[in-house]
């Protein structure tokens, strides 16, 4: 029998091709199908919105949800990693840990790209949202530095895990800021949660949603597998160095 | 369509970071696979196979 060297498996591939076929129809949404955002001012009839800069929300939005969930997913498995002490939780911690810290880059810079036509910025620092999201992804960048700064797993799993806990606590703060901090932001309060869009563009929201959890998912998992496999080697690399060792010494003696 | 650059830089900047992080993904699982031995991977067998 021959094995497949691969991280794949039936799962993941479903899942891979799936997340492909639904980012086809959520581009065919987003770009053909939804309309612009065009309003008219009451008074004056004038044209104002974001026109068809609002395409970029369909990609912009899911991504920062779905960066929400990798790090409570990294979280929740450092906090089970504490727990437990297995290497099981600290390889879903690490996976979860670097597909956010990716999707949550992406974020920024959609959502800077949107900003630039709607907001005429590419940036403003004193937005709590877009600061407060910028901590976060440098926080979880030096949680990735500081796995990679240990030699052993064993070793980084502690900290690293302490560290993502404490991380985390960022995101109920970036997901509140628009009301606690609501004059000092460009970004509206959630039009999702109080389902102000409706029809198509809710239903392309919601599709984007569920690809990039799909996309996130794929991700997640082969990552996941590519830390259990680094683990293994380096555990069969300690075993042969102990057993070269032993061997040396009985030739000595 | 108005603002065309952007949705492509944002939609194609996206797809494309994405796409190179997967790619990456399977070429290091498939560097490591051939190193590790496959009872050290479980997706790799399945459940008939490993006598489970």
């Amino acid at each position: 029998m021959t094995v497949p060297i691969t991280t794949a498996s039936k799962g993941s591939k479903i899942l891979g091709i799936t997340s492909i076929i639904g980012f086809a129809v959520l581009i065919l949404l987003a770009f053909f199908v939804t309309d612009p955002d065009i309003r008219f001012h009451p008074e004056t009839g004038e044209e104002f919105g974001q026109f068809d800069a609002v395409r970029l929300l369909y990609l912009h939005v899911p991504m920062a949800i779905v960066t929400y969930l990798a790090f409570v997913i990294c979280a929740i498995a450092s906090a089970g990693y504490l727990i437990k002490r297995t290497f099981w939780w600290d390889s879903m911690a690490h996976a979860a840990g670097e597909v956010g810290t990716l999707t949550c880059a992406l974020v920024l810079i959609t959502g800077s790209i949107w900003g630039r036509p709607v907001w005429n910025t590419w940036w403003e620092w004193g937005d709590v949202r877009l600061m407060s999201t910028l901590i976060l992804f440098l926080l979880f960048l030096g949680y990735l530095a500081l796995r990679g700064a240990f030699v052993s797993p064993q070793r980084a799993a502690r900290p690293a895990a302490i560290v993502a806990l404490i991380a985390v606590l960022d995101i109920p703060l970036i997901n509140r800021s628009v009301e606690w901090w609501e004059n000092r932001t460009l970004h509206q309060k959630s039009t999702l949660s109080e389902l102000k869009i409706e029809d198509l563009t809710l239903f392309t929201l919601m599709l984007g949603i569920l690809v990039s959890v799909l996309v996130m998912s794929w991700l997640i998992l082969h990552r996941f597998r590519v830390a259990w496999l680094e683990h293994m080697e380096f555990e069969q690399g300690v075993k042969s160095a102990i057993e070269e060792r032993r061997h040396i010494d009985n030739k000595e003696q | 369509m108005t603002h065309l650059g952007y949705l492509i830089a944002g939609w194609g900047l996206s797809s494309l970071v994405i796409s190179i992080y997967a790619v990456r993904l399977l070429k290091r699982g498939a560097r490591l696979s051939a190193r590790v031995p496959a009872q050290n991977a479980r997706w790799m067998s399945s459940p008939k196979q490993d006598g489970g």
